[in-house]
Formats: structure tokens, sequence, C-alpha cells
């Protein structure tokens, strides 16, 4: 077999003959790699700003909402009974072998006041459980005791977001802030988690003891009563057994009968979440898809231009032939010029790409993530696409016939 | 043995219904050393003999005995390794590669027979050295004169130490003074170095340097004469 280094060098010198030619059947391997790029960047982007949401939301989640109510025949829609009670999210804690944590939601909003600042927003009455479900860790001061819970204390933890439009620089521990004119005295701060999938601010937010909003802020329709209830499984596994359990336990406390409807609502959040990233991952596929036709109409550039090069150089292939040059020896030298052109292409093309989606986030504001594996991906398959497609040309100069080879003018 | 044996080769090419004998039972023997020079008008299968000589065609039927080997029925690597080895072509044309140096000109048989880029290059220079181009060795064929390209083409025939160089009208594109240059360098070639020289030409003059003449018509050997003063 022909010595590669060499082969190589006369490659390049074939390919400096034509600097032109050589340099537009590069372009389009330079447009169709830089799109792959791109596009795989942006959909990386997508999905990794969304599994960052995700992920503030907490993991393994499951929320139980009440049921809708009937008035005179209309339905009012999810959650609008009250049929949730404290009894109900103990009664998880206890019985449901999948669960992890439970904390009951009673919430409503209201004016929060710190001296002469005042903020709307959202309450969020709960236990010390919540920052366990959630995954949410204090940034100062301590959570809820359970004897806080108890008696209906009022102490309140602080979303970032408030203590921004609240307090300034000022450090809220142990402040004295008024909730609906009640004072309730801050005791932690929870650590910023941004925007939800949904792109709410999860920081706009003020935690107090589930008992302290039943009874001192909101009221109940009937004693004991909660909003929601937001319960995390063991891991990813138990999510399916934790529903089912949850299922079965409040069908059995509400005295629901086999032909009547729950007056609840189960829903897997995680699993939500995990529809929400496999769209996305599809999205980003077919964006890749979608690029790579660009890469593939590249490769048909090259054929072309191999063709030609081919046919002008037919007298040097004859040459060769003459000389002692086998099949594989023709072969080998055209495939490896369109392996070069195609290299050099994707080369181009990666910096190319690189350079557009830094255009595109800068621009757009787009979140744009170049993975290592999008780069090594694109080049191998405009190496794969120069192999591809310069074959047939180095198949067709490999048969000619030295003869007439030699005489072609 | 006979360097080269050919026996009744026949060459038939179809144009249609009509089957054209370019050569004709043709049987010679030539031995290791010869200088001889083929002639005929064109049309007389003396090109189709050529080419069958140097294994770029093969015959329709007979045997082609190359050092004793029948080469008639090998495939296209396996002529193609013969021709690197014991064939070197000096063409009409000159046929060296263009853009490309002298010296990469000659490398080309040594890189097809696989030998590493020092080896390839000392033998080159040295191939180089031997047809008068001493100090060429990085000027490419268009910085070459006609008679400077075609020893070029000499040296590349020459470097793999073929036993045999088929010369195809070598001095068809030079004025007579380099023409008898050029077959000097032939002759000092076959006898320095017993290389077997197998030209074509249509010139009485150049004919005249080699030792024994062959004549073609109608694809069948008219005369074969041996030079009376050696």
């Amino acid at each position: 077999m022909i010595d590669i280094p060499s082969t190589i060098r006369i490659s390049f010198r074939a390919l400096r003959v034509n600097k032109m030619r050589s340099a537009l059947t590069m372009l389009g391997i330079i447009i169709g790699v830089g799109a792959v790029i791109a596009m795989l960047a942006v959909g990386t982007g997508a999905a990794q700003r969304l599994g960052e949401q995700l992920a503030s939301m907490g993991s393994n989640l499951i929320m139980i909402v009440p049921g809708s109510s009937t008035a005179g025949g209309v339905r009012m829609g999810a959650g609008t009974q009250s049929t949730l009670s404290i009894g109900d999210a103990d009664a998880i804690q206890k019985e449901c072998p999948a669960v992890l944590y439970v904390a009951p939601v009673h919430s409503g909003a209201g004016q929060v006041v710190y001296g002469n600042q005042n903020w709307s927003t959202g309450i969020t009455g709960t236990t010390a459980n919540m920052l366990l479900v959630r995954d949410w860790p204090l940034t100062e001061g301590r959570p809820f005791t359970d004897e806080e819970v108890r008696s209906a204390a009022k102490v309140c933890l602080l979303g970032q977001t408030v203590v921004e439009n609240l307090f300034g620089g000022i450090n809220p521990i142990g402040q004295i802030i008024r909730i609906k004119n009640v004072p309730f005295t801050v005791i932690g701060v929870l650590e910023a988690k941004g925007q939800d999938p949904g792109g709410h601010d999860q920081d706009d937010v003020v935690y107090i003891p589930v008992t302290t909003a039943q009874k001192k802020l909101f009221g109940t329709t009937f004693p004991g009563m909660i909003r929601t209830i937001m319960v995390k499984a063991r891991s990813g596994d138990d999510l399916a057994a934790a529903e089912q359990q949850i299922n079965e336990l409040l069908k059995q406390r509400h005295h629901i009968g086999v032909r009547q409807d729950d007056d609840f609502t189960v829903r897997n959040l995680t699993q939500m979440m995990q529809a929400a990233e496999q769209q996305t991952a599809v999205m980003n596929l077919l964006l890749g898809a979608i690029a790579s036709v660009s890469l593939l109409v590249g490769g048909i550039g090259i054929m072309n231009i191999m063709l030609v090069s081919v046919t002008e150089r037919t007298r040097e292939i004859g040459i060769r032939m003459a000389i002692g040059a086998k099949t594989w020896d023709i072969r080998l030298q055209f495939i490896i010029e369109a392996l070069i052109l195609s290299l050099i292409g994707g080369l181009a093309g990666l910096i190319a790409g690189i350079t557009a989606s830094e255009i595109l986030s800068a621009l757009a504001g787009w979140n744009t993530v170049i993975t290592p594996l999008s780069l090594l991906l694109s080049l191998g398959f405009s190496g794969i696409v120069g192999v591809f497609f310069g074959f047939y040309p180095a198949y067709k100069a490999s048969l000619l016939d030295p003869i007439e080879a030699l005489r072609y003018e | 043995m006979a360097l080269i044996e050919t026996q009744e080769i026949t060459k038939t090419y179809r144009l249609g219904d009509i089957a054209l004998n370019a050569l004709n039972n043709v049987s010679l023997t030539i031995e290791k050393g010869e200088f001889i020079a083929i002639m005929g008008p064109s049309g007389s299968g003396k090109s189709t003999f050529m080419n069958i000589l140097g294994c770029l065609d093969k015959p329709t039927s007979g045997r082609y005995l190359l050092e004793g080997i029948d080469v008639a029925h090998m495939d296209r690597d396996e002529l193609a390794s013969i021709r690197n080895k014991k064939l070197g072509f000096v063409f009409q044309g000159f046929n060296l590669l263009p853009r490309t140096s002298a010296l990469e000109n000659v490398e080309l048989p040594l890189l097809y027979d696989g030998l590493p880029a020092k080896e390839r290059a000392e033998r080159s220079g040295a191939a180089l050295a031997k047809v008068g181009l001493e100090g060429r060795e990085n000027h490419h064929p268009n910085q070459l004169s006609g008679g400077q390209q075609q020893r070029v083409a000499i040296a590349r025939a020459l470097v793999n130490n073929s036993p045999i160089i088929l010369a195809d009208e070598p001095t068809g594109n030079l004025d007579t003074k380099t023409s008898f240059e050029i077959m000097e360098l032939f002759v000092k070639l076959n006898k320095e170095s017993n290389i077997t020289i197998i030209l074509v030409t249509h010139e009485k003059d150049i004919a005249d340097f080699s030792r024994r003449f062959i004549f073609f018509r109608d694809g069948v050997v008219l005369s074969d004469e041996f030079s009376v003063k050696t």
C-alpha cells in the first residue's frame, strides 16, 4: 500500500491548484457543520435551561389537589372544593411506604409590609417538611419547629424576591413584618431558585406555619382544611407506587365508592417534567436532522467537484497507472482528497458554528450550549460525508483504462 | 530463458460485426540487453504490440512470457505491479506530472512500490544524476526544456532498476540535436547498465541507434533483422 503522508501531500497540492473551487466546495461543508453545531447548541441550551428549572422545583414530586366542585350543574374546576385536610397529609406520611416527605399547603395572596416598604406576594402556609419536599435550603436563619407549627406561631421564611423588595440591604433575620396587618418575625431566608418551567418566579414567596395560615390569615371552610398536599416520593422508581398508595388511602379516607368520582386529583409533577424534557430532546433531534440536510448537500457538492477533478486529471491517472499505481492507490488518493476537503470544511464549520451560537445568544438572548460531543459528532459526520461522497469519483478513477487515460488530452 | 517471449499473440478489436485483427499471431523473442527499434506505418499494430509488451493491454489469445512468467492472464493489480518493477515507460509527450518537481516525478514508481521517503529521495536523486540532471531536482516540468523533461522521464523509468525500458517515439517532440542526445543516453544505458531498450519510431536515423529492427505491417511482423555494424 502507498504511503499515506505522501498521498496527503499530493492531495493538498491538487487542491491548491484550484483554490477558489476548493474553497467553494468546502463552503457547503462549512455551512452544514456550522448549522449542525449552532442548532445543537440552541437545542442543548434550551434543554439545559428547562432541566435547571425542573430541578429547581424539586425531584420526585407529587401534588394532590382537591377535585372540582359542582354548583347547580356548573363544574367549577379543579381545586374549588375543600376536601383535603391536615389529617390526610399526616395519614399519607404515616401509611404510604413509598412516600418520603409530605407537606400540607394552605396558601393565599397578601400584602407584606416592612417599615415604609410594601410588597404583594403569595403567602404559603406549610410545615418545615416543605423545605425537604422542595429540596430548598435556607441561606440564613432556621426552619419552623414542630412546636411553632402546632402553636400557630407568627414566624415566617422569606424568598429572595421578597427580601430584595422589602429589605434592600438590611439583614431581615429577627425583623418584624406585617402580613395582612398581622405581625410576623422573620426567622429564615430561602435560597434563590429562579423561575419554574412555567415562568413563575419561585422566589416571590413567604412561608408561614400552616396552622397560622388557617387560623390567622385565610381561614378555612371546615377546621383543618388545606388547599393542596405536596409529596416527595422515596425515589424516581417509587413515584408510581406512591401515586397508587396515595390514591387508595385517600379513597378510603374520603369514603369514595367504586362508581363515584374521586374528590381529589393526584398529579405526578415529575412525569410532567419528563414529558417536557422528552419534547425538548425530540426538538433537539429535529433541529440536528434539519441541519444535517445541509451537510448532505455539501457532500454532494464534494462529489460533484471530485467527478470534475477525475475527468480533468484523466491523463495524470493514466501516468500513475502506467507507472504502477494499483486500484486502491488511485482510489485512496481521491478519497483522501475528498476527506481533506470535508475535514478542512468541517474545522472551519466548527469555528463558524461556535461563532453563530455566540452571536445567537448575544443577539437573541438564547441560552446556547456547545458540547464537546456535538463538535466531535459534526466533525466526524463531515469526515464520513467526505469518504462517502468521495468514494464514487475515486471508484470511477480507479476503473479507467490506462491506455485510454494516457491518450486523453 | 529469454527476457521476453511472445507466442502467437493475437489482438482482436470488435467494431460492431467486424472483427479487426490488430495483431495476428506475433511470435518474437527478445533477449536481455537488446536494443530494438520497432517500426511500421500507422495502423500496423506496433502500438498495440507495445501496449501488450508494456502490460497495459492484454492479448486476445497467445502467451506473453516476461522472464518466463505468463503475464497475459494477470489481473489489473498484478499487471500494475509488473509495470512498476519490470518496466519503465518513456512517452513521446514526456507525461510528467505538472506542478510536481523533477525529483517527485522520478519518485513516483518508488512511491507505488511502497518505499520509505528517505530511500525514495536518495534513489531518485541518483537516477537524475545518471541522466545528467544533477541540480535540477526541484525544477518543475514547465521550468525544463523538452530534452530535460524527457531526461526526467527516463530517470523515472530507470529508478526502479527495471530491466526493460519501453520508449514510444521518445524523440517525436524534440529537435534533431536533442533527439540525438536522448538516443545517446539510451545507448549509454543499454551499454553500461545492460538495460533492454525497445523503442517505437518512424525515423530511420533514430532507429539506426539500435541493433535490431522489427517492421510491422497489418498486424504481422514483416521483417526482423539485426544491424550489421553492432
